[in-house]
């Protein structure tokens, strides 16, 4: 398909004719594309808040290349991420590991929502059962009067 | 000379705010209506002293003064003046200085703006204000004075960072403390009411309009924020999830959450007691936004620990204001009373199943930001928290609030019914469905996430349309369209746009993902390379000398069907105050997709990694904000807030009713 295109830009633009195919960075696009998104989720230990895929520091292309070497010999993502954990610890892992101290990050915002849930069909039943006061209301639409002609004009 | 006339003026802007923050305070407490009214001519008095220590700032800036210490580590005498102007705030001091001159800004608008409102309110919301303004003027002159000198000055400065150096560093920064201490207001407000005893109907059609503008800006602000990393950082990304942005986005979050809240408030006197809540932590979560960003805690906590001393101010501050807040809310909650009734099924739960899902998602997002942190400070180990954990929690939770988009805002209050929601919207559900199933196959591939995006979106435009159609067909003005489209109020139209706005941002968001290209390749002069139907063919490569960076340049010519489309500039710099290169990304902006070209590192002098990618409807990510933001403006220039800045209300006479009415509203 790469080659189709070429051929065909290099029919339509007649300047490019002479022009050099790019060829693409990596030895390997296919291994590299793998090691992209997987160091998509890796931190670059000695950043200020970067992936590893995203960094140029020296360490980060480095560990690229370790990656990049261990996929070759055919490890899985797993085993990289093995790897890596047994070196750096969880702290290299931007996804972090379900385990005792990340039990509460993990399910916090399930949690939360429960509770969101819970205390909102509270307030509504709890609204259900109680009867609007009269006296509020009229005195409201005294205050929207006070308040100009235009206080309850849009329509809703 | 000049900068000791900045800091002198820092300490009389202290006496003043001690002053704006006490009087009308207790004034209001006695009724003494002389010191009331020295609230508005402190505000102003403290303003004039802020702007006077923003200007020698400035001046020490301008005029390249390194004898002041944070000029010295944040400028260069050959940095362009307008760098030089925005390293004002490209460090911790000045940011803090840019916050209070808003701060004081924003004090003087609602003192100059507010006359229409009662005396006792107005004094009560400004000495609030005012004691916000004591804290971080303390917090400056006791920890972080920008005037502080360098003995022997330096003969040069340290250079501002380069990322810094940028357009974006001129506008982001400002915007977004507008939408920050925006915020304030709105908490001042809620504790002026809460102070009064009387959260009312009114209260809540005072805050709206400045909470709108507040929102607006933040908005504005997170939007330029992200721009800005898409084509300064080189990778194409526009939102990383970083501590950074998280700190912004959250107050921005339950901004959000507030606005609608402060809807119901005023329509229907319902959800008192939660929009003042909201009200209170939207400006808390601003503090903490400053907090998490200025006090290096991010980078790490034990750097934060063995530098304490601004940290733990912050900290201390933060639980004064908070803790005050929330202790005056639970003494007066009691009395705040209900509101109008509603049904489980109306637009008022439906707003109020927004507020959950907003504030669920604040919680999640500070969640995933702080959890690092505490884990660490209690030792129990170093975890990272990015992207990957976000992903998965934060768009689960959002896909349900962009449905209620769509059904809330046709809803009736008080009591809708489910089944005529259903008739109404069958049609606008119908097009969404098909506009999201075959857009795909138009963009040439079709996927699960693409198409569910896209029904987001789609869902969100076409419900809003079906509501703005049965609001014309029932409109009893028997003129024109043109009268018709006029009779429906612009907050109505405010919130159109700002629902559109997501809607864009959304189909953006989704299609640049789901279709975007990237290639990487090595270039030499005369070799090019097919990406997204575009041809990239490297012309040459040139040295360039800017102000203060050489760079290395390189000249792309790009074709598509054999016609000249475009020549970029991609460059990739060098400082040589500050040692690490920068790459200049080249963009081709456009309505239906971007190109981006970025210089990744030399191979040898003729040939570069190149970085191309093609990024459809990118643009409309930071459209949909702008619409956002424009929402926003609308509604706060609705007819109703005119008085805002009219005439006084003749007040004497109606605001005894109005009291009776809040009370008569509280029981």
């Amino acid at each position: 398909m790469r080659m189709l295109m070429a051929v065909t830009l290099l029919a339509v633009v007649p300047f490019a004719a002479f022009a050099r195919e790019a060829p693409p960075a990596a030895d390997d696009p296919v291994l590299e594309e793998r090691l992209m998104v997987l160091a998509g989720e890796l931190r670059c230990l000695v950043c200020q808040n970067q992936t590893l895929a995203e960094s140029q520091a020296e360490l980060a292309v480095d560990l690229r290349n370790e990656i990049r070497e261990q996929m070759r010999r055919g490890a899985s993502d797993q085993d990289v991420i093995d790897y890596l954990v047994a070196r750096y610890g969880d702290f290299v892992l931007y996804r972090p590991p379900l385990k005792a101290t990340t039990l509460l990050l993990w399910s916090g915002p399930a949690i939360l929502l429960l509770i969101g849930i819970v205390i909102l069909t509270r307030s509504l039943t709890r609204r259900v059962h109680t009867v609007e006061a009269p006296l509020a209301e009229a005195a409201r639409a005294r205050a929207q009067e006070l308040l100009g002609a235009d206080g309850g004009a849009e329509r809703s | 000379m000049i900068p000791e006339i900045g800091h002198f003026a820092l300490i009389l802007a202290l006496l003043v705010a001690l002053a704006q923050g006490i009087f009308p305070l207790v004034g209001a407490a006695r009724g003494n209506l002389a010191w009331m009214r020295m609230g508005r001519t402190a505000a102003l008095g403290q303003f004039l002293f802020v702007a006077i220590a923003f200007g020698s700032l400035m001046h020490a800036f301008i005029s390249n003064d390194f004898s002041v210490l944070y000029v010295a580590s944040n400028s260069n005498s050959s940095l362009p003046v307008q760098y030089r102007i925005a390293g004002v705030w490209g460090g911790h001091e000045g940011s803090m200085l840019l916050w209070l001159l808003i701060l004081a800004g924003w004090t003087v608008a609602v003192a100059r703006f507010s006359r229409h409102l009662p005396e006792e309110f107005v004094a009560r919301a400004v000495g609030v204000m005012g004691l916000v303004s004591v804290g971080f003027l303390a917090f400056m002159l006791f920890t972080s004075n920008p005037f502080e000198r360098l003995i022997p000055a330096a003969a040069d400065g340290r250079d501002l960072n380069p990322l810094l150096q940028d357009i974006g560093m001129v506008l982001h920064p400002p915007m977004l403390y507008m939408g920050y201490v925006g915020f304030s207001v709105a908490f001042a407000f809620a504790i002026a009411a809460l102070l009064s005893g009387r959260l009312d109907a009114t209260w809540s059609r005072w805050s709206r309009p400045w909470t709108m503008l507040a929102w607006m800006f933040l908005t504005l602000g997170i939007a330029l924020g992200s721009l800005w990393a898409y084509y300064e950082l080189g990778w194409g990304g526009w939102w990383f999830w970083d501590p950074v942005e998280n700190a912004s986005f959250i107050p921005w979050l339950v901004g959000t959450a507030l606005l609608h809240s402060l809807a119901v408030t005023e329509k229907r006197g319902a959800f008192k007691g939660w929009t003042v809540l909201l009200a209170i932590f939207t400006f808390s979560f601003s503090l903490l936004g400053t907090f998490l960003v200025r006090s290096g805690v991010l980078t790490s906590v034990h750097a934060f620990a063995t530098d304490p001393a601004r940290g733990i101010f912050v900290l201390v501050f933060l639980g004064i204001v908070i803790g005050s807040a929330l202790l005056l809310f639970a003494t007066r909650a009691q009395r705040i009373g209900l509101g109008g009734t509603f049904h489980p099924v109306s637009r008022e739960s439906m707003l109020l199943l927004n507020n959950v899902v907003l504030a669920v998602a604040a919680g999640s997002v500070l969640l995933g930001t702080l959890y690092p942190l505490v884990l660490d400070a209690l030792e129990l180990g170093k975890i990272s928290v990015g992207r990957p954990y976000f992903d998965t929690v934060f768009v689960p939770l959002m896909a349900p609030a962009m449905f209620l988009m769509g059904v809330g805002p046709i809803a009736n209050w008080k009591k809708a019914s489910l089944p005529d929601l259903a008739t109404r919207l069958r049609w606008a559900f119908v097009v969404g469905l098909l506009t999201a199933l075959l857009l795909p196959f138009a963009m040439g591939r079709w996927s699960a996430p693409v198409s569910l995006g896209l029904l987001m979106a789609a869902w969100i435009v076409t419900s809003s349309m079906a509501g703005l159609l049965e609001r014309l067909r029932r409109s009893r003005d028997s003129g024109s369209i043109l009268a018709k489209l006029g009779a429906n109020s612009r907050s109505y139209y405010g919130m159109l746009l700002a629902h559109v706005g997501v809607a864009v941002f959304i189909a953006g968001a989704t299609l640049v993902k789901g279709y975007e290209t990237e290639k990487d390749v090595r270039m030499g002069v005369g070799d090019s390379v097919e990406v997204g139907g575009y041809g990239f063919r490297l012309e040459r490569l040139s040295e360039v000398s800017g102000p203060n960076y050489i760079a290395s340049r390189g000249e792309i010519s790009v074709t598509r069907d054999g016609r000249a489309v475009t020549v970029m500039y991609p460059e990739k710099r060098s400082y040589p105050t500050q040692k690490n290169p920068m790459t200049e990304a080249a963009i081709d902006w456009g309505f239906y997709r971007d190109l981006y070209v970025a210089f990744g590192e030399p191979l040898d002098a003729t040939t570069w990694v190149v970085r191309i990618f093609h990024k459809p409807f990118v643009e409309w990510i930071w459209a949909g904000w702008l619409l956002m933001a424009l929402g926003g403006l609308l509604a706060v220039f609705d007819r109703r807030y005119r008085i805002a800045v009219g005439k006084p209300l003749r007040a004497p006479a109606s605001e005894p009713l109005l009291r009776e009415a809040g009370a008569a509203a509280a029981r």
